[in-house]
């Protein structure tokens, strides 16, 4: 196993207003192929900040950042948003789908960046939407869908490019729970099949899934570990009725 | 367990065996199966308070089964029972006695206690999710049960970051 993922001591200090904010104090962070690491924290704590970073979102202020064994934090941007196109699948809380084009562009575009070939572009699209449930969408504008509908198309659209890592910030944020259901199908899905994973959430359905969890507090790793499953399979465990 | 005895036997008399199929019916896999003796224990005491009657009815090569029937007293109590408000949940204390008085004996940090903590709700919450995907979702009172456990447990892992937040 090799980390895809790696931040040596990175910080972010933001001084942009009267007082410089440190806002990410000097983390480290090893993220192994395959792996599925939730990221948790008070807000404020800095997971947001430190995800962007790692996605070249954001600027570090010190530290290191290598994806797949390069060093990137380095990169130009233009060099970073090329390495983006192929590596790295985004989907935030708000999902920015691009507007004057049908559900199924939206989906293959990333990919067709990245440099998949038409074909395959499209059976991914395929199947990941037909796997969110949303198969009959294709051909509609983002306009014509519901809020949980685009936030499923953004899912898709990050995951489109097969990315060595998929970065997530609160991706269930405003779903209610019909669609976070097929959310966490999904994720529970591509994780299965190998896809590497960082996301910072607060909704611990979501974060149950991960493999690890990292929690953050005033800008620091203040826990590091796994998740551990017990799987006591029975309800009686879990459930009190009196 | 004595209402929920109630409510059946005000849909229609049973036995006791017939009592925990219901149960277990009508709740699916998200119940903690009845034991067959507490039921039992129950109905006894059901009687003993007049709530319950029942008859002993004859069975052919096997020993006479007790069928159990509600009272009026019985109606009156499970009226009582449905129409009162429900308390809510108390909060889950026992941790938070830890978090505030460890600290005091040295024993323990709490930033420590809460880290660990917030790894075995995540832990507790992947348990549920199994459970939920291994639910027929047309059971629909197993899916609300554990949806409703789901619920509770989210708000214990905010509850516990508003603590780190506070404390910590």
């Amino acid at each position: 196993m090799s980390a895809v993922l790696k931040a040596v001591n990175l910080v972010k200090i933001y001084s942009g207003g009267a007082l410089p904010v440190p806002a990410v104090r000097g983390v480290d962070l090893e993220v192994e192929e395959g792996e599925f690491v939730a990221v948790m924290g008070p807000s404020g704590s800095g997971k947001s900040t430190l995800v962007h970073m790692l996605g070249g979102l954001d600027t570090r202020t010190s530290g290191e950042i290598w994806l797949d064994g390069k060093r990137v934090d380095t990169l130009s941007e233009s060099a970073w948003a090329l390495l983006r196109r192929e590596k790295v699948g985004f989907v935030f809380q708000f999902f920015n789908l691009v507007a004057n084009m049908t559900v199924a562009d939206n989906v293959e575009l990333p990919a067709l960046l990245a440099g998949i070939s038409p074909k395959e572009a499209r059976e991914r699209r395929e199947s990941l939407l037909a796997a969110l449930n949303l198969g009959d969408r294709a051909d509609a504008a983002p306009a014509q869908l519901s809020g949980g509908e685009q936030q499923r198309v953004a899912l898709a659209r990050a995951l489109a490019n097969k990315p060595s890592v998929l970065l997530a910030d609160e991706p269930t944020g405003n779903l209610d729970s019909r669609n976070t259901r097929d959310v966490l199908r999904l994720l529970g899905e591509v994780h299965k099949q190998g896809q590497t994973i960082v996301m910072v959430t607060h909704d611990a359905r979501v974060a149950s899934l991960a493999d690890r969890l990292v929690s953050l507090f005033d800008g620091q790793i203040v826990d590091d570990g796994r998740i551990t499953r017990r799987r006591t399979g029975t309800a009686g465990e879990v459930i009190d009725l009196r | 367990m004595r209402p929920h005895l109630l409510a059946l036997l005000a849909k229609e008399p049973a036995h006791g065996y017939e009592l925990k199929q219901a149960l277990e019916q009508t709740f699916g896999s998200a119940y903690p199966s009845p034991n067959i003796g507490q039921i039992y224990v129950t109905l006894g005491r059901l009687e003993k308070d007049g709530l319950v009657r029942s008859v002993d009815v004859e069975q052919s090569n096997r020993p006479n089964k007790k069928v159990y029937y509600l009272t009026a007293k019985g109606r009156d109590a499970l009226t009582a029972w449905v129409e009162e408000p429900t308390e809510g949940p108390r909060v889950r204390d026992e941790f938070f006695m830890k978090l505030v008085l460890a600290p005091l004996t040295g024993i323990a940090d709490r930033m420590a206690l809460i880290s660990r903590q917030r790894r075995h709700y995540l832990s507790l919450m992947a348990d549920l999710n199994d459970l939920l995907s291994g639910t027929d979702p047309r059971d629909r009172v197993a899916g609300l049960l554990i949806e409703g456990a789901m619920l509770h447990l989210q708000a214990d892992l905010d509850w516990l970051e508003r603590c780190q937040e506070d404390l910590a």
